[in-house]
C-alpha cells in the first residue's frame, strides 16, 4: 500500500524523537494486532474526528514538559477533509506546533472503498456506483488559508521529494501540512505493479501538482516544473483505472478543464502574474 | 436568616448588588448566599436576585418566595412585575427613587440611588451605577455594617467613587 | 484563605491549586465561567499552564487524552450538549485510562433551549467508564476537584474523573469558599504509561476480543478498587484540611424511619425539609448521594425511602430511583422532579415525604401517581 510505504520515509525523515497520532484509516490496520507492532517510534491511535486535536494537547503537553519531540498526525483522506476538518481547522488556526501528513487515496479505502470529499469527478466507488458527480474538495487551499509556515503535496512515486518535504516542515516551528496523493490499486482497480506509474502519471498529466509554500510563497517541486509546461495526455492517467470506466467524454472534458485551469493558477502565481 | 429579592433590569447591576451584599454580611461573620435568577441573559429584561443572610450555614438553593426585603433598582418595573409578591408581613421595601411610593406604609423606604450616581460621574456604558449605593442604604438599614459595606466595595472595584457614592446613599436615606 | 464565590469559580480555584499542565475546554453557558477564570489565572501568571483555546468539546477532550497520555495533569470542563458533543472521546479517554479531571455544569438537554439545572447530561455518560460525583456547595466542588486530581491520578484507579455541579443553582450561587495550601497532598503527575519514544509503543491498536474484553474487565476491576482510593484520599483531605465527605452525606439518618434521597444542591435542601419534618414529629432524613460512579454500598434497611431524580430515563423511570432499588432491594417513592430547573423548594420535598407512596413514580406538579 503507497501510504504504508509513504511512512517508511516519513519516518525515515522524522528520526526516533517522533511520536504518530492516527486517526481511523489504513494506518490503524497496518501497525499490526495489540499486542504486536510493527512500528519503532509510539504510535496513538485515535477516534476519526480527532487526530488535529489529540495532537494538539499533545504537541502542547510535550511543551509544557520542555520536550522538542516531533508530533505528526498521520490520517488518511476521510479523517482529514470530511469527518477530521473542524479539527484540523481549529489546531491550525492555533498556531499548534505539529505536522499534519494527509495520504490521500481519494475515498474511504479501509472501509471498502466508498467516496470521500476527496473522490474526484467521474470516479466510481462503492457508494458514487454511476460516478461521482462532484469535483474532488480542495483540501490545500483550504489548508493554505490558514496561512501555515509551510505545506506541500507530494506523491508516493516521489519518495525522495517526499523525504525533503518531511525534513524541512519538521525543521519549522508551527503547523505544518503535508499532502499526499497515495494510489490505490483496489480502490483505484489497476494492478499493484503499475503504482509507481499511476504516482507518476498523476504528476505528468498535471492531475497532481508538487509544490511548496513556505509562509505563502509557493515554489513548484521539480517533477511538476516540466509536467506544467508539457503535460502528458489526461488519458494516459485515466484509462490504466477501473474507477473511471465508461467515463462520458462531457466528464472527461470536465476533468481535463479542471486539469488545466489547475496548471495556469498554480503557474502564474509562481511567475508572479495575478 | 433574613431574605432579601432584588428587583432589577438586566444591566442594571442587580446581580452585583446581590454579590456585594453577600460579601459585605460575609465580611460582617454572617453566612451568606447570593444568587441571580437567570432567564435568558438580554438587557433591559427584569431581573430578579436573591441574598440570604443568617448566623448558621445556609442550605436552601430555591427561590425567596417570602422576602423579609424588597429592593426595587428601577422603578418602572412595578408595572408588570408584582414586586410586594410574597412580602412577609413587616417586610420592608426600598426603592431607588426620589420621591416615597404613594400609598406605602411605614414599611416602604426611598433613596434616589440613580441621582447619587450621577452627581458621582459614576456610570459605564451609559447607565449610572447603582450596585455600590445601594450597599450604603443596606447599612444604614442595618442589613449589614457600613464598614463591612466599603471592605466588600473595595474588593470588587478599585473606583474610590464607589465607596463615596455609599457614604452619600447611606447619608441620604430617611430614617 | 477565607472567601466569597461562585461554583463555577471555586472549581476554577481548585484547578489553579492542582496546576494541569494543559486544560483544554470549549465554553458553554453555564460552565464558561471556569474556561475565563482558568484563561485569566494563565493570562495572569498566576497558573502555569498551556490553555488549549478548542473549537469543539470534541476536540476538548481529544485534545485533554493526547496531553494526559503526553504526560501533563490535564482538566477541562463542559455542560450539557457540550458534554454529549464529546461523548465518543467521553469512552476514549476511559478506555486508553487517562487520569484526565472534568467539571460538568449539570444543565438539561434541547429542544427546547433550557440553560437550568438537570442531571441527563452526566447520566448519559455513566456507563463510559468515567468516575462521577455529584457535589452539593461551593466548598465541596473546591475540595471534590482537588480529590478527583488524587483519586484519578492513584495507580489503582487511572480512569477520568467527572465532578458534577448544578446548573446555576449551584454554579452562580456565592457561597463562602475557603481554600487551602495544598502542601504535597498532590504529588506529581505520573503515568505509568505516557508517552516515550525512548519506549515506543502503539496505544489503542486494532484489538482481538479476547484482549479486548480483558481491557474491559480491568476498568471494571478498577472501578471497584476505586471505591477504597476514594475512601483514603477523602480521609486524607480530612485529616489535612478538616472538611470530611463520603459516598453519602447523611443528615439525621441514625434513627430515621423515611430517607430522602437526590443529588447535588437538591440534596442539601432536603436537609431543611428533613428539619421541618421533625418538627412535625416525622421521624425523616437526608442520605444525599455524593458518588454515582462507581456506586456506592447503601444501607436503607428497615427504611421507607423517598428518591428524588433530576432526570429522567425514558420508557424506564427515574435513574437514581432504579438504581437505589436495584442495588439495595428497597423499593422507594420516586419522584421526578427539577428537571430544566424546575422550582424545588424545602416545603415541596417535605411534601414528597408527607404524601409518599412506596413503589409509585411522581412527575412533581404534573402527574400524580403512577
Amino acid at each position: 500500500m503507497p501510504g504504508t510505504e509513504c511512512l517508511r520515509y516519513v519516518l525515515k525523515a522524522a528520526g526516533p524523537d517522533s511520536v504518530l497520532v492516527v486517526p481511523a484509516c489504513c494506518t490503524s490496520v497496518i501497525q499490526g494486532i495489540y499486542p504486536g507492532t510493527a512500528m519503532n517510534v509510539p504510535v496513538y491511535n485515535i477516534a476519526f474526528a480527532a487526530a488535529a486535536a489529540c495532537a494538539s494537547g499533545m504537541s502542547n503537553a510535550f511543551c509544557a514538559l520542555g520536550k522538542e519531540t516531533n508530533v505528526i498526525v498521520y490520517a488518511g483522506d476521510g479523517g482529514t477533509v470530511d469527518i477530521g476538518i473542524q479539527a484540523l481547522s481549529g489546531a491550525f488556526e492555533r498556531g499548534t506546533n505539529f505536522l499534519y501528513i494527509c495520504y490521500d487515496n481519494e475515498a474511504y479505502g479501509n472501509t471498502g472503498m466508498q467516496r470521500s470529499g476527496s473522490t474526484p469527478l467521474g470516479a466510481r466507488t462503492t457508494t458514487t456506483p454511476g460516478g461521482k458527480p462532484t469535483g474532488k474538495k480542495d483540501l490545500d487551499r483550504i489548508v493554505e488559508a490558514h496561512n501555515p509556515p509551510y505545506m506541500a503535496t507530494a506523491c508516493s512515486a516521489y519518495p525522495l521529494d517526499l523525504y525533503k518535504k518531511v525534513k524541512k516542515a519538521l525543521s519549522i516551528e508551527g503547523p505544518k501540512f503535508i499532502h499526499i496523493l497515495a494510489p490505490c490499486p483496489p480502490g483505484w482497480r489497476y494492478p499493484t505493479e503499475k503504482t509507481v506509474e499511476m504516482g507518476k502519471l498523476a504528476v505528468k498529466t498535471g492531475t497532481w501538482i508538487l509544490y511548496e509554500r513556505e509562509y505563502g510563497k509557493l515554489t513548484i517541486s521539480g517533477p511538476s516544473k516540466a509536467a506544467m509546461k508539457r503535460p502528458a495526455p489526461l488519458s494516459d492517467y485515466i484509462n490504466g483505472q477501473g474507477r473511471f470506466k465508461n467515463l462520458s467524454p462531457e466528464v472527461m472534458d470536465e476533468m481535463r478543464q479542471q486539469v488545466e485551469r489547475n496548471i495556469q493558477r498554480l503557474s502564474r502565481e509562481e511567475a508572479g502574474v495575478c | 436568616m433574613y431574605e432579601i429579592r432584588i428587583h432589577s433590569r438586566g444591566g442594571q447591576g442587580g446581580v452585583t448588588a446581590a454579590k456585594l451584599l453577600a460579601l459585605a454580611a460575609f465580611r460582617d461573620g454572617k453566612y451568606a448566599t447570593a444568587c441571580p435568577f437567570y432567564g435568558a441573559e438580554r438587557r433591559g429584561a427584569p431581573v430578579v436576585s436573591f441574598v440570604r443572610i443568617d448566623d448558621e450555614p445556609i442550605k436552601i438553593y430555591s427561590q425567596i418566595h417570602e422576602p423579609d426585603l424588597v429592593i426595587v433598582l428601577d422603578t418602572s418595573i412595578m408595572d408588570v412585575v408584582d414586586v410586594l409578591q410574597g412580602l412577609k408581613s413587616g417586610g420592608t421595601v426600598l426603592l431607588n427613587s426620589a420621591h416615597p411610593l404613594p400609598g406605602c406604609n411605614g414599611t416602604c423606604r426611598h433613596v434616589d440611588l440613580t441621582g447619587i450616581a450621577l452627581a458621582e460621574n459614576l456610570v459605564v456604558a451609559g447607565s449610572p451605577i447603582l450596585n455600590t449605593p445601594v450597599l450604603g442604604a443596606l447599612a444604614k438599614m442595618g442589613v449589614v455594617t457600613f464598614p463591612s459595606a466599603e471592605k466588600a466595595i473595595r474588593e470588587m472595584f478599585a473606583d474610590e467613587r464607589n465607596v463615596k457614592a455609599a457614604k452619600a446613599a447611606y447619608e441620604e436615606l430617611k430614617a | 484563605m477565607l472567601t466569597i464565590a461562585t461554583g463555577n469559580k471555586a472549581v476554577a480555584a481548585a484547578v489553579k491549586a492542582a496546576k494541569p499542565g494543559v486544560v483544554a475546554a470549549y465554553p458553554i453557558t453555564p460552565q464558561t465561567e471556569i474556561v475565563e477564570q482558568i484563561a485569566e489565572y494563565v493570562t495572569d501568571g498566576d497558573l502555569e499552564s498551556q490553555y488549549i483555546p478548542v473549537e469543539s468539546e470534541h476536540s476538548a477532550m481529544a485534545a485533554c487524552i493526547g496531553a494526559s497520555a503526553g504526560g501533563v495533569r490535564t482538566f477541562t470542563a463542559t455542560s450539557s450538549h457540550g458534554l454529549l458533543y464529546m461523548h465518543e472521546m467521553v469512552h476514549w479517554a476511559a478506555g486508553a485510562r487517562l487520569p484526565i479531571v472534568m467539571a460538568n455544569v449539570n444543565r438539561a438537554l434541547g429542544p427546547g433551549w433550557n440553560t437550568w439545572a438537570e442531571h441527563s447530561d452526566a447520566f448519559s455518560q455513566r456507563d463510559t467508564g468515567w468516575l462521577q460525583v455529584f457535589v452539593g456547595t461551593v466548598q465541596e466542588a473546591y475540595d471534590a476537584t482537588l480529590m478527583a486530581f488524587k483519586i484519578a491520578e492513584d495507580e489503582r484507579v487511572l480512569l477520568p474523573v467527572m465532578v458534577n455541579l448544578d446548573g446555576f443553582a449551584l454554579s452562580h450561587i456565592m457561597q463562602a469558599l475557603e481554600t487551602v495550601d495544598l502542601g504535597d497532598f498532590l504529588p506529581p503527575y505520573h503515568l505509568p504509561h505516557a508517552i516515550d519514544t525512548e519506549n515506543p509503543c502503539v496505544y489503542g491498536p486494532m484489538t482481538g476480543p479476547a484482549d479486548y474484553f480483558r481491557f474491559r474487565w480491568d476498568i471494571e476491576r478498577s472501578m471497584r478498587d476505586a471505591r477504597g482510593v476514594i475512601a483514603e484520599v477523602e480521609r486524607e483531605f480530612a485529616e489535612r484540611f478538616g472538611r470530611s465527605y463520603g459516598p453519602t452525606e447523611d443528615y439525621r439518618c441514625e434513627d430515621a424511619d423515611v430517607v430522602v434521597i437526590a443529588m447535588g444542591t437538591l440534596g442539601k435542601e432536603a436537609e431543611v425539609a428533613v428539619d421541618r419534618l421533625r418538627d412535625e414529629g416525622i421521624k425523616a432524613g437526608s442520605m444525599r448521594l455524593r458518588w454515582f460512579r462507581p456506586f456506592p454500598d447503601l444501607d436503607l434497611a428497615g427504611r421507607e425511602v423517598v428518591v428524588i431524580d433530576r432526570d429522567y430515563s425514558f420508557g424506564f423511570g427515574g435513574v437514581v430511583a432504579h438504581s437505589i432499588r436495584s442495588k439495595t432491594g428497597v423499593v422507594p417513592y420516586s419522584v421526578i422532579a427539577g428537571l430544566g430547573g424546575q422550582e424545588v423548594t424545602y416545603n415541596d420535598i417535605a411534601d414528597f415525604v408527607r404524601n409518599r407512596h412506596p413503589g409509585t413514580e411522581t412527575w412533581f406538579g404534573v402527574s400524580d401517581h403512577v
